[in-house]
């Protein structure tokens, strides 16, 4: 075989798949998203026709209150959720790192394991530690004095964004520690005959060289927020304050089967799309900037 | 953004450290940056990671002990410590036979999608990723960005619109229609593109050609072997991906039989309000669920985390 040809018989099965499930399905998201479904008989079993519909699924969808609270919600949420996680991930990073600690394999491996628990298991898990009665935290703090509700129409929302901390917390610190084990060792003693103390070589030294991991983290975790689905479908039926309209997928999820709107979930599935590549796209830009500068 | 600050003290810091490292390389030594700790710090540290892994380990060790409960234990009982009647293994077998043993079929299920789906979108991720990183030709650039793109959408945003496509060729509700979409890994593309392009040579491929090696023996016989670290990441990434999904499955299958564990198990507990013994059920089902992939976790985390620093460090 020519050398001319054999990249794209490499990349063959790949594309194949890639534009069959991702480009495909994506332009014909972009297709519903502009058309409506007209149906004729009481079910729809005298045929149905798609009718053109220009914008209006995109302004139905943007001046719709629930996806709009939805995404407010997704921003606040992403806003702390992400931003602890980081942080945390960050800080076990730094600690399991300074070989001060005793068995750091140990602790490794434990804050890693919920990554492996699918999200389904781990909010079922979680769910049963937030239930009263079943849950022997709510008895602890309740024993103290401490009544929290933690399926409450407020506390909810941060009862889902525990769950997620808890899942991937551990992922992001172990992608930071990657990053960490790649600062050359002459850097650190180095800094030792400067006489740097650990918080100054943190400061000075590692936060700055993790910098690409960091970015790498929190874009996926962006990503991850705006995606959330999971965690708050398999709350809904224990807490009171899920509507089946609470994040933007459960929202598109909601439109396409149960009220059979596909024009506005596949609009808003869009909608949902391109935030996910708008936000990616500029932290990525925004790297890209910082990192030319410096 | 305080990162620029962090920056700009960096900067101002490179330069007497680089001459520092410098003279530390000129005595000849070089990391043992932890000699002569104070004992009080190893304590205090080792004491605040303890507590955060009690945290990341509460749910799991409140799993493994409430599966050895009766239902009545379970409510009538501290949720941290066992209760009256041992009687885990009457629970794991109700667990296995329920519904003409419908969860080992679940089981199965999840492996058959995770397993078959990771192996083939690894292979192929990778034939790909590495054709992008040793190949220059034209569609190179746009290839790139096409996939990059497809990165950057999120998987449950594409999952409705698959739904659509797959309900107008009729595989909803099928093996494949959950199976087809795990075949594809743009971020296993994008792993084995950097890691080809720095641990598989030009000249070895040259070499290869000169011995008259087929271009796709080349991949196969040479860079493969060398892929081997970025392989075992994405197989791993890949798999607990497609094992933790839930949307799709949820999106694509109706047929209980069909269905991977974590739907299933939500299956269960969405009837627990109804019928407590469900309780039951659904935690054993929890637990068999976990011991598998925690194990699988544990135990190749290692080279999970190999395969990330090379990536980092190479790429």
């Amino acid at each position: 075989m020519r050398s001319r040809t054999a990249p794209w018989v490499l990349l063959a099965p790949f594309l194949v798949l890639f534009i069959g499930t991702m480009i495909i399905p994506i332009i014909m998201a972009i297709g519903y998203s502009f058309t409506r479904v007209e149906r004729s008989g009481l079910l729809g079993e005298a045929g149905v026709e798609s009718v053109f519909a220009g914008l209006s699924n995109y302004i139905a969808a943007l001046t719709n209150a629930n996806f709009i609270a939805s995404i407010g919600r997704m921003v606040l949420f992403g806003a702390v959720q992400v931003t602890v996680m980081i942080v945390a991930a960050t800080v076990l990073a730094l600690l399991l790192e300074t070989a001060s600690a005793k068995w750091p394999g140990f602790f490794r491996a434990a804050y890693f394991l919920p990554y492996g628990i699918p999200g389904v298991i781990a909010t079922i898990l979680w769910s049963f530690l937030y239930i009263p009665g079943l849950s022997p935290i709510v008895d602890v703090l309740g024993a103290v004095g401490i009544n929290i509700d933690f399926l409450g129409p407020n506390m909810v929302l941060w009862s889902i964004a525990n769950i997620v901390t808890w899942t991937y917390t551990g992922y992001n610190m172990l992608i930071i520690i990657a990053q960490l084990k790649s600062i050359p060792g002459e850097l650190y003693e180095a800094a030792k005959i400067d006489g740097a103390s650990t918080f100054r070589v943190a400061m000075a030294i590692q936060l700055p060289l993790i910098r690409p991991a960091l970015l790498l983290t929190v874009i996926f975790s962006i990503i991850g927020t705006l995606q959330l689905f999971a965690e708050p479908r398999l709350l809904q039926t224990m807490s009171a304050g899920i509507t089946s309209e609470y994040t933007p997928n459960m929202s598109a999820y909601a439109f396409a089967f149960q009220y059979n709107d596909i024009g506005m979930a596949a609009a808003q599935s869009v909608i949902i799309a391109l935030a996910a590549f708008l936000l990616s796209a500029i932290a990525l830009g925004v790297s890209n900037w910082t990192e030319k500068r410096s | 953004m305080s990162t620029t600050d962090i920056d700009e003290t960096t900067t101002g810091r490179r330069k007497p450290l680089g001459n520092a490292a410098k003279a530390a390389r000129g005595d000849g030594r070089a990391g043992a940056r932890d000699a002569g700790r104070k004992p009080t710090t190893t304590i205090i540290i080792t004491a605040l990671l303890a507590i955060v892994a009690l945290y990341f380990l509460v749910p799991v060790y409140w799993v493994v002990i409430n599966a050895t409960k009766s239902t009545e234990d379970l409510f009538g009982t501290s949720g941290f410590w066992f209760g009256e009647n041992f009687q885990l293994f009457e629970n794991l077998g109700a667990v296995l036979s329920a519904n003409d043993g419908i969860f080992p079929r679940w089981g199965l299920n999840s492996l058959l999608y995770a397993g078959v789906g990771s192996v083939l979108a690894t292979y192929f991720a990778t034939a790909a990723g590495y054709a992008l990183a040793k190949y220059r030709f034209p569609g190179r650039g746009f290839v790139y960005a096409l996939v990059l793109g497809g990165v950057l959408v999120p998987g449950t945003a594409v999952a409705l619109p698959l739904f659509f496509l797959f309900s107008s060729i009729g595989i909803t509700n099928t093996y494949w229609s959950v199976l087809i979409p795990s075949l594809v890994s743009p971020f296993g593309l994008f792993l084995a593109s950097i890691y080809a392009s720095a641990a598989v040579p030009d000249e070895m491929l040259e070499a290869g050609r000169i011995d008259g090696v087929g271009e796709l023996g080349l991949f196969h016989r040479l860079a493969l072997p060398q892929l081997t670290p970025a392989l075992v990441t994405i197989l791993l990434f890949q798999f607990v991906a497609i094992w933790n999904n839930y949307m799709l499955p949820l999106v694509m299958l109706a047929d209980e039989k069909l269905y991977p564990i974590t739907l299933g198990l939500d299956n269960w507990r969405a009837q627990t309000d109804r019928l407590p013994e469900f309780y039951q059920l659904t935690i054993g089902g929890a637990l068999l669920s976990v011991i598998p992939l925690a194990i699988l976790i544990l135990v190749l985390q290692r080279f999970w985390r190999g395969g990330l620093t090379e990536g980092s460090v190479k790429g």
